[in-house]
Formats: C-alpha cells, sequence, structure tokens
C-alpha cells in the first residue's frame, strides 16, 4: 500500500508554543485516489495532524511528503475543506467558490467558470450571488468543499466537513462525495467523530490514541460498495465488523 | 427622539430646540443668547463673504491634510501593531496616553517649536484625529476571523494577499469606526488650533466676532461648523452601514 502512498507522514510530532504535546511518532500513509479518515478522542491531535499535512503549521519533528516532495508549506495540489467554513463574510457565493483561483491570479471570466461548474456540481447553482449568511451549515459546507474543487486539488483534506448538519443531510452529502471520488481521482484526507461515517467511506481508516496522539491502529474496511445502496452496506457483515473492531479499541480511550 | 411614546422626526425635534432658542433670544435673558431668527440671517450675510470663503478654504485644507496625514500614518501603524506583538505593547501605551491626553495643551507647545501658521493647525488635526484611528484599527485586525487567514494561506495567498484580500476588509468596519471618530476629533482639531493661534481660518472669524460682541454671528459660525462636522461623520456612518451587513454576520 505505502508504495503508492500520495501522501506519506515520517515520525511527525507536534508541541504547541505553550508545551502541550499533541502528535508523538505519528507515521503513515495515505494511497492516492482513496479515502482516508482520522479518527479519534477529542483532543487527540487530529485537526493538528491535518494542518501539518496541508502545510498550515510546521512539524516539530518529522516530516510530511507530498508527491514526492517535502512539505514545507501550503501547496497547489492540497486543498483544505475547514470545518468552520471559512467564507468570506463579503463576497458572494461565486466569488468565495472562485477565491483559490482569485489568489493564484486567473482571470475573472476564466475563474467564475470554473465556479460556475463546481457551484452546479454541488447543486448551488441557484445560490450563486447569496452571501454566506444567507445560506444554511449544510449549503455553506457545499460552498467550502467547492472552492476546494474549484483549485482542481489531487489531495483534499477535510476537518469534520459533516459536523453541523443533521442526519439527513450527512447521508446525502456522503453519498455526493462518494459519488464525486469514483469519478474525479481525487485522494481525501477526512476527520471524523462518527465510527459509522468512518466505516462507511473509508478505504483506509487510522485510529488516534489520546493526546499525545500516536496510531493505535490502522484499519482497511474493504467493503464491496459496487452498486449497492447505501441500506444495504450499512446491514453488510464487513461494515458491521468494522464498526465493532473501531468501538472496541476507541470504547478503551473514554 | 421619542416624545409621549411615539417617534418624532429628527427636523421636527430640532424645530422644537429652535423654538426655545427663538423664545429665550427674544426674552434677552442673556446677551450673549441671540435669537436664532437673528443668527440665522447673520449666518445668511456672512455666507457670501470674502472673508468667510478665505476662513473656509484656509480650514479646509487644514483639515484635509491632517485628516489625511491621520489615515496614511494611522491605518498602516495600527495594522503593524496589531500584528506585531512586542511593537503593539510598546506603542500602545503611548497611544492609550495620548487618545485620553488633552491634545490642545500641546498646541502652545506646537506654537513655539513650529511657529504660528498653517503646519501648526495641520498637525494639531493629526493628533486629535491619529490615535483613535490607530486603536481602532489594531482592533478590527486583532479580532480578524485567523480561521480566515488559515483559509485564504491553504489557498496559496502570499502575505502581501493576506493584508489585502482577508484582514483589511474583516478589519474594516472597526476601520471606518476609527475614521469616524478621528475626522469628528479633527474638526474640533481644526477650531481649537485655530482659536489657539487666532489669526488663521475659522478660528480668526471666531476670535473676531467674540471681540466685538457679534454674537449673532458667533452662533451662526457655531452652526456651520457643527453642520460640517455633522456632515463628514455621516457620510462616513454612510459607509459603515454599507459594510455592516457582513460586520453583523461575522
Ligand atoms: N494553537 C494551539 N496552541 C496550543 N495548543 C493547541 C493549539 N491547537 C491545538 N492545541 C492543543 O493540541 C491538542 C490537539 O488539538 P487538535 O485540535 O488537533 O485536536 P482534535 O483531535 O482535532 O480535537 P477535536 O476532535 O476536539 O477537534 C489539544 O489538546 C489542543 O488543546
Ligand atoms: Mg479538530
Amino acid at each position: 500500500m505505502s508504495a503508492d502512498a500520495i501522501v506519506e507522514v515520517k515520525e511527525v510530532g507536534k508541541t504547541y508554543d505553550g508545551g502541550v504535546e499533541a502528535l508523538t511518532g505519528v507515521s503513515l500513509g495515505l494511497p492516492r485516489g482513496r479515502l482516508s479518515t482520522l479518527l479519534g478522542p477529542s483532543g487527540c491531535g487530529k485537526t493538528t495532524l491535518l494542518k501539518i499535512i496541508a502545510g498550515l503549521i510546521p512539524p516539530s519533528s518529522g516530516e510530511v511528503w507530498v508527491k514526492g516532495k517535502k512539505v514545507d508549506g501550503p501547496g497547489p495540489e492540497r486543498a483544505f475543506v475547514f470545518q468552520d467554513f471559512a467564507l468570506l463574510p463579503w463576497a458572494n457565493v461565486l466569488r468565495n467558490v472562485a477565491f483559490g483561483l482569485e489568489l493564484r491570479g486567473t482571470p475573472k471570466e476564466q475563474r467564475f467558470e470554473v465556479a460556475r461548474k463546481q457551484i452546479a456540481e454541488v447543486g448551488l447553482s441557484s445560490f450563486e450571488s447569496s452571501y454566506p449568511h444567507q445560506l444554511s451549515g449544510g449549503m455553506r459546507q457545499r460552498v467550502g468543499l467547492a472552492r476546494a474543487l474549484a483549485v482542481d486539488a489531487d489531495i483534499i483534506l477535510m476537518d469534520e466537513p459533516f459536523s453541523s448538519v443533521d442526519e439527513q443531510t450527512r447521508r446525502k452529502f456522503q453519498e455526493e462525495l462518494l459519488e464525486l471520488l469514483r469519478h474525479k481521482q481525487k485522494t481525501v484526507i477526512f476527520v471524523t467523530h462518527s465510527i459509522e461515517e468512518a466505516a462507511y467511506l473509508s478505504d483506509q481508516i487510522v485510529l488516534l490514541s489520546p493526546r499525545p496522539g500516536t496510531v493505535s491502529k490502522i484499519i482497511h474496511p474493504n467493503i464491496d460498495r459496487g452498486g449497492r445502496d447505501p441500506d444495504e452496506i450499512r446491514r453488510d457483515k464487513n461494515y458491521l465488523d468494522v464498526v465493532d473492531e473501531i468501538w472496541q479499541i476507541l470504547k478503551q480511550y473514554i | 427622539m421619542t416624545l409621549f411614546g411615539k417617534k418624532v422626526p429628527i427636523l421636527f425635534s430640532l424645530a422644537i430646540w429652535f423654538i426655545v432658542w427663538e423664545l429665550i433670544g427674544q426674552a434677552k435673558l442673556s446677551t450673549i443668547i441671540p435669537p436664532i431668527s437673528g443668527v440665522l440671517a447673520a449666518g445668511i450675510t456672512i455666507l457670501p463673504t470674502a472673508k468667510f470663503s478665505a476662513a473656509v478654504s484656509i480650514s479646509l485644507r487644514s483639515f484635509i491634510v491632517g485628516m489625511a496625514l491621520a489615515l496614511a500614518i494611522g491605518i498602516p501603524l495600527g495594522v503593524v501593531m496589531a500584528r506585531v506583538a512586542s511593537l503593539g505593547k510598546i506603542l500602545g501605551m503611548w497611544v492609550n496616553i495620548f487618545i485620553s491626553a488633552p491634545i490642545s495643551a500641546l498646541v502652545p507647545v506646537l506654537m513655539a517649536v513650529i511657529g504660528i501658521g498653517e503646519t501648526t493647525v495641520v498637525i494639531t488635526v493629526f493628533l486629535f484625529a491619529v490615535f483613535v484611528i490607530i486603536l481602532d484599527t489594531e482592533i478590527g485586525i486583532k479580532q480578524a476571523d485567523r480561521s480566515l487567514v488559515e483559509m485564504a494561506r491553504c489557498f496559496g495567498a502570499r502575505p502581501y494577499q493576506v493584508y489585502t484580500k482577508i484582514l483589511f476588509l474583516c478589519a474594516l468596519p472597526e476601520i471606518l469606526a476609527g475614521v469616524r471618530l478621528g475626522a469628528i476629533r479633527g474638526v474640533k482639531g481644526v477650531v481649537i488650533g485655530q482659536l489657539l493661534i487666532a489669526i488663521l481660518g475659522v478660528g480668526e472669524l471666531f476670535e473676531l466676532y467674540s471681540q466685538h460682541f457679534l454674537m449673532e454671528e458667533f452662533w451662526a459660525l457655531v452652526i456651520i461648523v457643527f453642520m460640517f462636522a455633522f456632515a463628514v461623520s455621516e457620510s462616513v456612518a454612510f459607509l459603515e452601514r454599507r459594510v455592516d451587513y457582513y460586520a453583523n454576520t461575522r
């Protein structure tokens, strides 16, 4: 598996300025074109690890390699979907989605064209000129996702993207995300608190121990999704076994 | 203003005050309060005079130059103070001292050092306006949404883009509030500076009217200056309201 890892995390540790040790000795590989989830108790350093991979904060020890290059800052091959959406309140949906391209200096017409396509893909075409405060939480998250897709990064980092939506919307999102990944060949790293979500979506689940976070186990669910409907998958023996396996591990951390 | 539980339009409430003023003036209770009708008449006679327009143009010039300096120095300084913690601490103390200090007391010192002229008035306007602009800008930048900054960096923003596309816009409501307060103080600065110098612009007129006890002209000028300050503050407030829609939703 690690032969085809697009992201390699090598012995990464992070101690914050105040002396809080958030991560220690984390090593893992994220397979290309697959969806990996980070799962672990609150405060175990999931967001920290995601930001280190994004290049937003430097690790205190160890290193991260993306596509064979050592990370020393954010890069165009990585895009982030934020838990709190991080949308510009003064810009409408179209401008928000085009923002990544705006920063790169893409001409207006061109970037709006790309943005319109992505907005259509997340189903918000009639809201192009709405402002973030006029949208629901779920819609804002779609804008955040469209923005990440608009820059056409290979790797999409998502920090609890579905944590602020209701269960129905969440399940709808999950389907859309799987659909999107199937024909876009993106590598996704996804932080979640939901065992079911992790088991349902992932090709690989990385379980982190409580602070300071270390990798306690990596699980490869191997659930056959091919053409089956979601409810059927959720009754699948493999799926249920994975959910149980994760629970047995997380249970110890309570 | 509300009266008997009903909202009274601002013009109407002004009218009430003018009637009260007129009655007091007509009653000749005090020589320093002439009837408002006389004040308005005096205003109409002084407006077209060459002396008045000369006074206005020199005062406006001092105000505009002083304010421009206050904006050009105050906003960048506020930004730097918010972003460089050590500088913010060192300078913050001085800004806080000066923002509450009676700047008027400094004008005689300025007169002694710089001389009795327009430059002194310009610097007075600058000193009156700059500190509140620095302080509000600093607050605005400090409160700027950190996750927006992170987002911009993540999508490859260069450092200058973080300032122009995120921090400045996040802080715009606070910056505009600072500009409005600064401009009001700046009007005070022109008048006080010129009054103390007493040979320039509006200040010279005030001096002239009060020495010759021309109370009607004196009050007319007070009203004109007041209306100018009000107009300046309202036009900045108009901009503030336009950016408010997102300030409320931050
Ligand atoms: N900027 C910071 N400065 C100091 N300590 C921090 C900082 N950010 C996070 N921490 C600490 O590092 C630890 C890990 O934080 P992190 O946000 O990565 O956890 P998490 O796994 O994402 O938690 P959650 O599931 O609640 O989102 C926490 O104890 C937190 O208090
Ligand atoms: Mg987190």
